[in-house]
């Protein structure tokens, strides 16, 4: 129970003292997941919703190969974007590895799949209900697309947030393809592992209360939007 | 592109978020134009299409700012070194890289894997430098052009841990090889690298000259946790088991529970690091100048001195021996 108390009393310090590393930490979390998520949402978001909406040949290969992607480990990602980045590798010349690009490209790859699978759900559910009436309007179904995607935005916000989850909470591909670098790719989870291996145990678990307590603020924003749509809506 | 104003069926359970939406969206549109207000819901195609058109452009820009900015404290000039766990863990280059980047306006970025996994990320030419701690494999990666020359630079020693019990008995002993014969003997758990990183290295190296077929353990009293020194020690403490590890992981080491120092002084025990500029011949990209800068620093006064003046209790976690026993 002790190493409980000293975990929150490390993470409590931690937040207190604004340590300048900390910050740093975090700030470098946000920015690689956030943009990773950007980057996934916009491949991701009108993948899903042309799976849920055009049908093509191939369609159900590519469905079943989504939602197997969504179970990606992150050490494989890191690995694969590893060897694509590496000087050795196709796009060594970049000169990419070991930097936050890095990093953000692996996480993009690793929540796509996850994006794409859980918005083409949501848009599934969406199409099926309005298909006759968008196609009474003689639709094409690339506008109907965009009209169900931005209809569906708020549901689809949950879909985002599976993505943010699973991207700040791996370690394996940004330890491979980030390198844990003091002061230039270390971020949230890198730095647990590195203090767990160092054996600080209740700093370590201080650092991963603080994650934890992000986590719980992107969802609690998430929610909040959420609400103010829905209440927006019924005004 | 075309917008469709969607129009709710009453008579099917449909979303009920979408449902909400879809029907607050109609009852505005219905309200604006009772009002003959300009509806930006139900507004011209044209509209529309620049409105996806934006976010799209928004998202993107968002995306290249994100993607291109740098944090304020990278220096532009850096040089990458790929070097081993215990060199990071045991808090060495927090102490010793800010006098060089001082010194040289270089700054250094660290990647910190097992030896094997050093040497290998510098021969696809992933790293400017390489300072590592198994001589043959260092010696073999310049012999077979990937590193220009090798220059010892510090040395310490490893020593075998185990729980202050001690069930295999051999506490005091001098003699590694012996020592590990004795735990085998008694069967007692012991944790391993197995991670080809130098210690692990070492410690086969060691078994051999035990004459303990560890393969055949594997599993048994013999765990393998292919994992990294630190990790090493933490499962080695959780599991009472005894372990080999560098003196400067164990002295910084905040987990030991009950484990204790049982052998060591054994010259089979040493630990010698040496430092290998990547050869810029085989990699172009290679920073050789600033590279070398680094390794000259490493093994000059001051770079000697620093690595030195590194303590923790009082007690010195690596010693500085550049130029000495040669190479």
């Amino acid at each position: 129970m002790s190493d409980l108390a000293d975990a929150f009393a490390a993470a409590a310090m931690l937040i207190w003292s604004l340590d300048q590393d900390l910050v740093g930490i975090v700030l470098l979390s946000l920015r690689v997941t956030l943009t990773a998520m950007a980057i996934a949402a916009v491949i991701g978001l009108p993948l899903g919703g042309a799976l849920a909406v055009f049908r093509f040949p191939g369609r159900s290969a590519i469905l079943i190969t989504i939602n197997a992607l969504m179970g990606l480990p992150p050490v494989v990602v890191g690995l694969i974007v590893y060897l694509v980045l590496s000087r050795a590798g196709p796009l060594g010349a970049l000169g990419l590895l070991f930097t936050p690009a890095a990093m953000i490209l692996a996480q993009a790859v690793l929540i796509t799949p996850i994006i794409a699978a859980l918005s083409c759900q949501t848009i599934s559910g969406l199409w099926e209900e309005y298909r006759e009436q968008l196609q009474s309007f003689a639709a094409r179904r690339g506008d109907a697309l965009a009209t169900l995607l931005w209809e569906g935005r708020i549901a689809l916000l949950t879909a985002l947030l599976a993505g943010f989850g699973r991207a700040s909470a791996e370690v394996g591909a940004v330890m491979i393809v980030g390198g844990n670098i003091d002061h230039v790719t270390r971020v949230m989870t890198t730095t647990i592992a590195l203090e767990t291996s160092k054996g600080n145990l209740s700093l370590a678990l201080g650092l991963g209360i603080i994650l934890i307590s992000l986590a719980m603020g992107v969802a609690g924003g998430t929610y909040a939007l959420k609400l103010a749509a829905e209440r927006q809506r019924s005004a | 592109m075309m917008r469709w104003k969607l129009v709710q069926r009453p008579n099917r359970a449909i979303h009920a978020r979408a449902r909400l939406s879809l029907h607050n969206i109609l009852n505005r549109v219905h309200f604006r134009h009772k009002q003959d207000v300009p509806s930006v819901c139900a507004s011209a195609p044209g509209a529309w299409a620049a409105r996806v058109a934006a976010t799209l452009a928004l998202a993107i820009g968002m995306i290249g700012v994100l993607v291109g900015a740098s944090p304020a404290w990278a220096e532009e000039r850096f040089i990458t070194v790929a070097s081993t766990t215990s060199t990071q863990n045991s808090g060495l280059f927090d102490k010793i890289l800010p006098a060089f980047t001082a010194a040289s306006g270089i700054e250094v970025r660290v990647v910190a894997v097992g030896t094997g996994q050093a040497i290998r990320l510098a021969e696809r030419g992933d790293a400017d430098a390489l300072l590592v701690h198994h001589k043959p494999s260092e010696e073999k990666f310049v012999a077979d052009g990937f590193g220009v020359r090798r220059f010892d630079v510090m040395y310490n020693d490893f020593v075998i841990v185990g729980p202050a019990a001690d069930p295999a008995g051999i506490r005091g002993l001098n003699d590694a090889p012996a020592a590990l014969a004795r735990i085998a003997a008694a069967g007692q758990p012991f944790a391993s690298r197995a991670d080809d990183s130098g210690t692990h290295k070492l410690e086969l190296e060691l078994w051999k000259k035990a004459g303990v077929d560890v393969k055949a353990a594997s599993g048994t009293w013999y765990r393998e946790t292919g994992s990294g020194m630190g990790a090493t020690l933490n499962t080695a403490s959780g599991l009472d088991a005894y372990a080999i590890t560098d003196r400067g992981t164990w002295l910084s080491f905040n987990n030991k529970g009950t484990l204790a120092i049982m052998v060591e002084g054994d010259k089979a025990l040493f630990n010698q690091y040496g430092v290998i500029l990547v050869n810029p011949a085989r990699h172009q990209h290679v920073k050789a100048k600033d590279g070398q800068a680094f390794v000259d620093w490493l093994i000059s006064a001051p770079g000697q001195a620093a690595i030195n003046a590194y303590t923790i209790n009082g007690e010195p976690l690596f010693f500085a021996n550049a130029g000495k026993l040669g190479s």
